[in-house]
């Protein structure tokens, strides 16, 4: 269990810079950005349909604000999480401080894994902190929060992926720069993938959906739990993870 | 307690070390001595297990670095080059850091960090970040971190770089005083450190090792003969005639003369102190006596003919400072 001091010193690194309350504040200000332009549009809206009862059956303010809002926090997720983790091990690898972490006697999966999961801590933070915008509609109206419930769970798969991608790509380089913008880039090309799916036919569209990381989110955020889709995630970032393990031993070999 | 066989490194076509080979027993302290880019860093970090030689094998307290790699870990406190530390940390959190993942429990993790802490005299800027310390103190918290944990075998790539003279005598002192308990290897290309502080050297060049043992015995294998100067003045006649017809002298060299002095070089029987002999000789001669002492018996000068004599014959391929890669069918 040596990752639990890794783990503390990482957390301990993020919230003793500004970094973590950067993300932390332009990741919550742009969702709220967004919520108040939902939630005023549907304020707009119900006031309307009150007008005209045959239009406003079923208004539904979690489906109306919440669910595009978890759409649009998975998108905003997809650009932050690269200044997460741009910082995991290329910073290691620039000032040195690799080579104390990987002679203490620790494993290297032990190293990945506190380092992985002080970046998921992070993540959780920022969306505990963001349960503010579902808080604000129950106190207005009527809330689904077994909706809500699933729309954070698909938030926290599809983040700790995006994770998982930096996490990756940061194994690989020894400038937190190049870490960040590549992963930055990867951020868009697996955002775009879903539009060229629906563009194609037959075997590319269904490859291409199904390596558009978004697009799994639509479900949660529409709060149904797809075992399909909670496996994809998991087998994702161990995939990724296992990847950057080797990354990890490839650069030892390289020296 | 540390092992080496034939360990060889490349990085890339570039051979960093090649078949070296050196053992070092419990309790000494061994300084590993070499121009920079001999591949001393290269070889600390194969100990140290941060990476894998590209051939041999390395022991460390009796582990394989390579396949045993968690228990020689467990075993060693290792100093990188530079000292790498995170700035973002204070002292006493970042020691803190170091005891918990070296496995010290909870309740013994502050007295014993203090304790490194009191060695490593950086107790009074424990609250400090270390980002804001400056080279000397930085080097020290490195040391301190290696300490901790009280390992077996230390490794410690430049433990003095950085450090003003003062601190420098006493980081030297605490290093010494590891002596017996601790297996200790430094690397430096500070001579007189080496004489100082080590038991034994090993001599390493262009990714070889060009000669090892105490200091005495190196001392002895460069300079068979021990070297005497002596200028005098008014002296008439034969005067290296006379020189070499003394006992034990095997060898009377004329120096470039000064003023009206003639000036010797005499070559004698190591073992053999020619000095009264000669002080006799001179006397006894009426010669006017103006100067007599030994040459040639420091590690520096056995360094710069070890060194230097290895680059004078390996000139032909170009760089002294880097290790450049050499065809296989270079012979030393």
């Amino acid at each position: 269990m040596r990752w639990w001091p890794v783990f503390k010193n990482e957390m301990r690194l993020y919230f003793g810079s500004p970094m973590a309350y950067a993300v932390l504040f332009v990741v919550l200000f742009l969702c709220g950005l967004f919520f108040s332009v939902l939630f005023l549009n549907f304020s707009d809206v119900s006031m309307r349909s009150f007008m005209q009862p045959q239009f406003g059956q079923n208004l539904n303010a979690t489906e109306f604000v919440l669910t595009r809002l978890f759409v649009i926090t998975a998108q905003i997720l997809l650009f932050c999480v690269p200044m997460i983790t741009m910082r995991l091990f290329a910073e290691e690898r620039r000032s040195g401080t690799i080579e104390l972490l990987l002679t203490f006697p620790v494993r290297d999966g032990e190293v990945l894994a506190g380092k992985f999961l002080a970046a998921v801590a992070l993540l959780a933070v920022l969306l505990g902190l963001s349960l503010t915008f579902p808080a604000l509609v129950a106190y207005f109206t009527r809330v689904e929060w077994g909706a809500v419930l699933s729309g954070y769970l698909g938030l926290l798969l599809a983040g700790s992926t995006f994770l998982a991608i930096g996490i990756l790509i940061s194994s690989l380089t020894d400038s937190q720069i190049i870490a960040g913008f590549i992963a930055f880039g990867l951020a868009i090309v697996f955002w775009v993938i879903g539009w060229f799916a629906d563009l194609t036919s037959g075997t590319l569209r269904v490859v291409l959906q199904y390596l558009s990381l978004i697009e799994r989110m639509d479900s949660f955020s529409r709060g149904l739990i797809d075992t399909k889709d909670v496996v994809y995630y998991v087998s994702a970032i161990a995939l990724l993870l296992f990847l950057t393990l080797r990354s990890l031993e490839s650069k030892r070999w390289r020296g | 307690m540390i092992q080496v066989d034939n360990l060889t490194k490349r990085y890339g076509p570039v051979e960093a070390i090649r078949d070296v080979s050196f053992g070092v027993e419990k309790g000494r302290i061994v300084g590993f001595l070499g121009p920079n880019g001999a591949g001393k860093s290269t070889t600390m970090k194969i100990l140290s297990c941060f990476m894998p030689a590209s051939g041999g094998t390395a022991r460390v307290a009796g582990y394989d670095v390579f396949s045993q790699s968690l228990e020689v870990r467990r075993r060693i406190g290792y100093l990188p080059e530079n000292a790498p530390l995170y700035p973002d940390l204070s002292v006493s959190t970042f020691l803190d850091f170091v005891a918990e993942i070296k496995g010290i429990g909870r309740t013994a993790r502050r007295g014993r960090v203090a304790d490194v802490m009191e060695r490593c005299f950086v107790t009074d800027m424990q609250n400090r970040l270390i980002g804001k310390l400056s080279k000397g103190y930085r080097q020290r918290v490195g040391l301190a971190q290696a300490l901790l944990g009280d390992p077996e075998v230390l490794i410690l790539d430049e433990p003095t770089i950085g450090l003003d003279p003062r601190q420098i005598a006493e980081i030297r002192a605490l290093i010494r005083s590891l002596a017996g308990q601790h297996t200790v290897i430094l690397s430096t290309h500070i001579l007189p450190e080496v004489s100082m502080v080590c038991d034994g050297v090993i001599i390493i060049n262009r990714g070889r090792i060009v000669a090892q043992g105490t200091e005495s015995e190196l001392v002895q294998q460069a300079f068979p003969t021990a070297r005497i100067e002596v200028r005098v003045a008014g002296a008439g006649g034969d005067v290296a005639g006379s020189l070499r017809a003394l006992p034990g002298v095997v060898g009377v060299e004329p120096l470039m003369s000064r003023d009206s002095a003639v000036g010797f070089l005499v070559e004698s029987e190591r073992h053999r102190d020619v000095r009264p002999d000669l002080v006799r000789l001179v006397i006894g001669k009426g010669w006017a006596l103006q100067e007599l002492h030994q040459v040639g018996m420091s590690l520096e000068e056995v360094f710069i003919r070890v060194v230097a004599g290895e680059d004078l014959g390996a000139a032909a391929d170009g760089d002294t400072a880097t290790p450049a890669p050499r065809p296989a069918e270079e012979k030393p």
